[in-house]
């Protein structure tokens, strides 16, 4: 194991899927000659050459689209798409084109690409910098949706996603970037659609991702709940089985994310924790998630909008009271 | 060199295929959209005999033209076409969403310039992998005013990719003229403006869309960038079944594309020898109709399954 950040555990795995495989290749803005906005890429273009590590003009709609090309025709595209906000100017080729494409064929052919990509908020970085648009990807069937919520894991991941043989969106959290942690050494990969219980407890199941993890686990500090924690990691495909044992063993679910709340991750996990597990249930799910409102700059108002331990926690007691 | 009887007969395989189909849209047996594209059937056949089988290619909901004329199987097409469980894609894809890796065929698209960005990917891998595989994706008039399209252009041209931009330029984008959707109406001129060689050819001549393609394809295979090509063309029929075509424009200008329609030229110069090959064609056409129609549907199970790999 060795410590270091998310952002040095992604380029490890990064290095790693690189290395093992001559087809995987990268593409995005700023990431080879500059290293990456965020440092994700930086020094690969050194390792592996300007062309594997490809400079692309600010044109997501082209480069996504240009990576399902050459996903296509064999090889596995890592594109990079600076801040989620910006795959909206590509949703032609995310939805209609790359999430199809497998199906449409019948199954002739595959997509193995890889969007990495940063998003979230809590940065001042407002309305068009600090979205997480995962629900987005969610709602349209065929492309996988991972959210690392630690350095491990990030490194594990984005592994998988490189080796899965169809569109995987790898989405960062901007405050977790930075943040440090243990991470094995040599070929680590974390399997997709695997949640990870973070802390087993018995008054209630809590489903989270991405910084929200964090979110939780500081609601929790001395609180003297004991929550089982499910970090849930990959959002599609889902790791069902964890969260019906959780709900089983709990009968009680709190659904936590940084993304709006109405047609989100939250409320679909409600509607299906209700409809398939009702009789364990001794409250009604709920949901803490961001205001439906567009992210705002000023702290004063981020901080009311998005969810912070203190709007977490009063969200458990409200499961524990219901 | 394609001889006159080779493109001739690939043109009257098209157009049979659609006029089939179009008795079959009528009858309520084909479903969904049906885009014909009649009178532009020397493009396909001209251009596609330029490519090699493992050239890539990507096309628009207009596509089975090149389909067909990239050597995929009749039978298959007809089936997906059809939505049978036999079918090329097994029914799913229908006939705007035609794959077939083993040709090259990365996608007949339902969205506008939707598969452009596929092609220039598919020559982004050859070029990365030092290849010789060209990509060709075809499109309208209209897709140049789509920004992905525009994108493309300048990624091709700025990494000198092997890449073959064919524009069947028919004056009309869906049923708006050239003129009331384009500031310059000079498409080679827009596109040269990314550093990308163009090149404006009649579309309705088979021999010199074979000749310019080729050009194209060579320069492409040899490292030498992409390439424009405008083929002069026009679409006699409407945009779809329900679009006869006549609302937006004049009969006179109908009857003289007719009149220049390249089945009726070839057939000119081919004379009597041109008789066989049409009924060969047709009945070929004919048989794998009927025999696709007798197919099984797709089982409903199918619908639930390959989302994922």
């Amino acid at each position: 194991m060795s410590e270091m950040t998310f952002v040095q555990a992604i380029n490890a795995g990064l290095r790693q899927e690189l290395d093992r495989d001559e087809d995987v290749f990268m593409m995005g803005e700023d990431i080879a000659h500059y290293g990456g906005m965020f440092r994700v890429t930086e020094g690969l273009m050194d390792t592996y050459g300007p062309k594997r590590i490809l400079d692309t003009p600010i044109s997501e709609s082209g480069f996504v689209g240009m990576a399902l090309g050459a996903a296509l025709a064999g090889k596995r595209p890592v594109a990079e798409v600076m801040f989620i906000d910006f795959t909206l100017v590509a949703m032609d080729q995310f939805h209609n084109q790359i999430a199809k494409t497998h199906y449409m064929s019948g199954g002739r052919v595959k997509v193995p690409l890889t969007v990495i990509t940063q998003g979230g908020g809590y940065k001042g970085a407002a309305a068009q910098h600090s979205q997480m648009l995962e629900a987005l990807f969610l709602q349209v069937p065929g492309i996988k949706v991972v959210c690392p919520s630690n350095p491990a894991d990030a490194k594990g991941l984005v592994a998988a996603a490189i080796r899965d043989d169809n569109p995987v969106l790898f989405i960062e959290h901007k405050q977790l970037l930075g943040v440090k942690g243990e991470v094995p050494d040599g070929e680590h990969v974390v399997p997709l659609g695997k949640a990870q219980v973070v802390s087993s407890g018995s008054d209630i199941s809590i489903f989270t991702y991405s910084y929200c993890v964090t979110l939780v686990q500081q609601a929790l500090e001395g609180s003297g709940v004991s929550a089982d924690v499910i970090d849930l990691r990959t959002l599609n495909p889902l790791d069902w089985e964890t969260i019906a044992g959780s709900v089983r063993k709990t009968h009680r679910a709190l659904i936590v994310h940084e993304s709006h709340a109405r047609c989100g991750v939250g409320v679909d996990l409600a509607a299906q924790i209700q409809e398939k597990l009702f009789d364990e249930l001794d409250a009604p799910v709920t949901v803490c998630a961001a205001a439906d409102v567009p992210i705002p700059f000023a702290k004063s108002l981020e901080d009311i909008v998005l969810p912070t331990p203190a709007r977490i926690l009063a969200s458990i007691q409200k499961v524990l009271n219901g | 060199m394609p001889l006159a009887e080779d493109f001739y007969r690939q043109m009257v395989r098209l157009r049979a295929v659609e006029n089939e189909l179009t008795k079959l849209s009528q009858s309520g047996q084909l479903r969904g959209s049906l885009h014909l594209c009649q009178g532009q059937e020397a493009v396909p056949a001209g251009a596609c005999a330029a490519l090699r089988q493992d050239d890539y290619l990507t096309c628009t909901y207009r596509g089975h033209g090149y389909v067909l004329a990239k050597g995929l199987d009749l039978d298959l097409v007809i089936r997906e076409i059809l939505g049978k469980a036999s079918g090329l894609c097994g029914g799913k894809g229908g006939k705007m969403h035609l794959f077939d890796q083993e040709f090259g065929l990365l996608g007949t698209n339902g969205i506008v310039g939707g598969g452009v960005g596929t092609a220039v990917g598919a020559a982004l891998a050859s070029w990365l992998d030092g290849a010789d595989r060209v990509a060709m994706t075809v499109f309208g008039d209209g897709t140049i005013n789509q920004g992905h399209v525009n994108e493309c252009f300048n990624m091709a041209a700025l990494y000198k990719l092997p890449v073959i931009f064919l524009c069947e330029n028919n004056l009309y984008a869906e049923m708006t003229p050239l003129d009331r959707s384009h500031g310059n109406t000079d498409l080679c001129a827009r596109v040269a403006s990314f550093g990308i060689k163009t090149d404006t050819v009649d579309g309705n001549d088979p021999f010199l869309v074979h000749e310019t393609v080729s050009k194209a394809v060579k320069l492409a295979r040899s490292g030498g960038g992409p390439t424009f090509i405008e083929a002069m063309t026009y679409r006699t029929t409407g945009h779809y079944q329900a679009d006869a075509g006549t609302a937006y424009r004049t009969a006179e200008e109908v009857a003289t594309w007719r009149e220049k329609s390249p089945i009726g030229k070839l057939e000119k110069v081919l004379g009597k020898s041109a008789e066989p090959i049409l009924a060969e064609e047709e009945e070929r056409v004919s048989v794998a109709i009927l025999a696709a129609l007798k197919e099984p549907d797709p089982l409903p199970s199918a619908a639930l399954t390959e989302v994922f790999a």
